[in-house]
């Protein structure tokens, strides 16, 4: 078993100047590149014991009592570059309230918190590799980069797949959402193609009448393939 | 023209942000809400092996710590096996390999309670000396950040460390190489992480 190389052109740079903090906290050497070792090719794995049953709808999980905002389903599929699904992959999921108020105590946001909403939630891919969240819509918020940069809605996601040289945080935003184009942090990504993939499609087949909407995001991780000739001696 | 090569391409990555806590350390961001969080006890009671202290902090490219960041660490057991289906040998129950620490919202520091890994196997042959791969995400930083710490104690293995001699430039090998010392009968590894400027940390493509 092996990785593919990590395509980097598909994703952001280290140093990129219109999002400020990261003039600072870039790397200025290249990276050292090599192939991937039984380190990165193995990694943990999670059982749905460690789970609480409430862990991915986050409406309910924090008190048990609804929070308040546009009630979504957000669902997709975790897949890997091969196009195959990849089932028991911790998928962790974070955000804002509907207001664009995180409950976090180093935001000082002036939008309210809701009292009924922690933010937080996770869940285990099937054997389809899909997934799929319960949640309230977050809002958009200031952030201080630009003096008038705020961030367009979205949900942070962390995933693991089978090995650790596939691990991923990346961030789901919604169609439609004006602020995407003006986001100097989706801009650190020069690949318009591999923006338009981080934006979740409307999907009205899983929107449950008179109960709430749902988005698609499916997430893509580095591919691995069997290596026939992996124990190659040299020269052979 | 050729048919098209329709694989899918990897999603892209985006900075984990300042609240990161609140998905991955939501106890940190004030606030309990699992049963359990994820990622605090990387080698559970069972694991053979010489128990050890990893402390350090991660410093931006204007000498500050920074205080946001969360780390993630991977290693074998002492016997050189990693808990997953293709790690090599099983492990000692309880032992993960796994774990997930914070830095210190006032100080920058971080630090977790392990076993000190033993060598594993290379990518096609050989082997590399003991070593922690270290995942690192924060605000301002786009794409995780990969780098591994090896142990000052271990110079004849990390000499012959398939990855370490990939470096060509050899004064930043020493990047990588933690500094053993001693409190209260526990070794400690002191390895702070410099993102950028003089003595920049490694980080790697893999």
């Amino acid at each position: 078993m092996t990785l593919l190389p990590r395509k980097r052109d598909g994703h952001p740079p280290a140093h990129t100047p219109g999002y400020k903090s990261s003039v600072a906290r870039s790397p200025s050497r290249a990276l050292i590149s090599g192939p991937a070792s039984p380190t990165e090719l193995s990694g943990p794995t999670f059982g749905h014991e460690l789970l609480g049953k409430l862990d991915n709808n986050l409406v309910v999980n924090f008190t048990g009592q609804p929070a308040i905002g546009e009630r979504i389903i957000v669902h997709g599929r975790v897949l890997d570059e091969m196009g195959r699904p990849v089932p028991g992959a911790l998928v962790e999921v974070w955000q804002a309230n509907a207001g664009g108020r995180y409950r976090h105590k180093k935001d000082g946001y002036l939008a309210p918190l809701d009292p009924n909403f922690g933010g937080c939630g996770r869940t285990i891919t099937a054997d389809d590799g899909s997934y799929e969240f319960l949640t309230v819509r977050p809002g958009a918020y200031p952030w201080p980069n630009g003096p008038n940069d705020w961030r367009p809605m979205h949900i942070h996601f962390s995933l693991f797949g089978p090995s650790f040289g596939q691990r991923l945080i990346t961030q789901m935003y919604f169609e439609g959402d004006p602020l995407i184009p003006r986001c100097p942090i989706i801009r650190t990504i020069a690949d318009p193609s591999a923006i338009e993939r981080l934006v979740a499609p409307l999907d009205m087949n899983r929107a449950m009448p008179m109960d709430c909407l749902a988005y698609k995001f499916d997430i893509v991780l580095r591919g691995r393939r069997q290596t026939m000739f992996e124990n190659q001696m040299e020269g052979m | 023209m050729a048919q098209n090569l329709n694989y899918l391409r990897e999603t892209a990555s985006q900075t984990a942000g300042p609240y990161v806590h609140i998905g991955l350390a939501p106890g940190a961001a004030g606030f309990d809400i699992y049963k359990q969080e994820l990622g605090w006890d990387i080698a559970g009671p069972n694991a053979a092996g010489e128990r050890i202290r990893v402390e350090g902090r991660v410093i931006d490219g204007m000498g500050a710590p920074i205080k946001d960041v969360l780390l993630e660490v991977w290693q074998a057991n002492a016997a050189g096996n990693y808990a997953h289906p293709e790690g090599g040998s099983p492990v000692e129950d309880g032992f993960r390999g796994w774990g997930r620490v914070i830095t210190d919202f006032d100080t920058g520091e971080w630090g977790f309670d392990t076993v000190k890994p033993g060598k594993t196997r290379g990518r096609n042959v050989g082997t590399q000396a003991p070593h922690l791969n270290l995942w690192i995400v924060a605000r301002g930083i786009n794409i995780g950040l990969n780098t591994r710490m090896y142990f000052s104690d271990e110079a004849e293995a990390n000499a012959t460390d398939p990855v370490l001699n990939l470096i060509e430039w050899e004064n930043r090998r020493a990047t990588l190489i933690a500094a053993r010392s001693e409190r209260d009968g526990t070794p400690v590894y002191r390895f702070d992480i410099r993102l950028q400027g003089e003595d920049e940390t490694v980080f790697f493509d893999v």
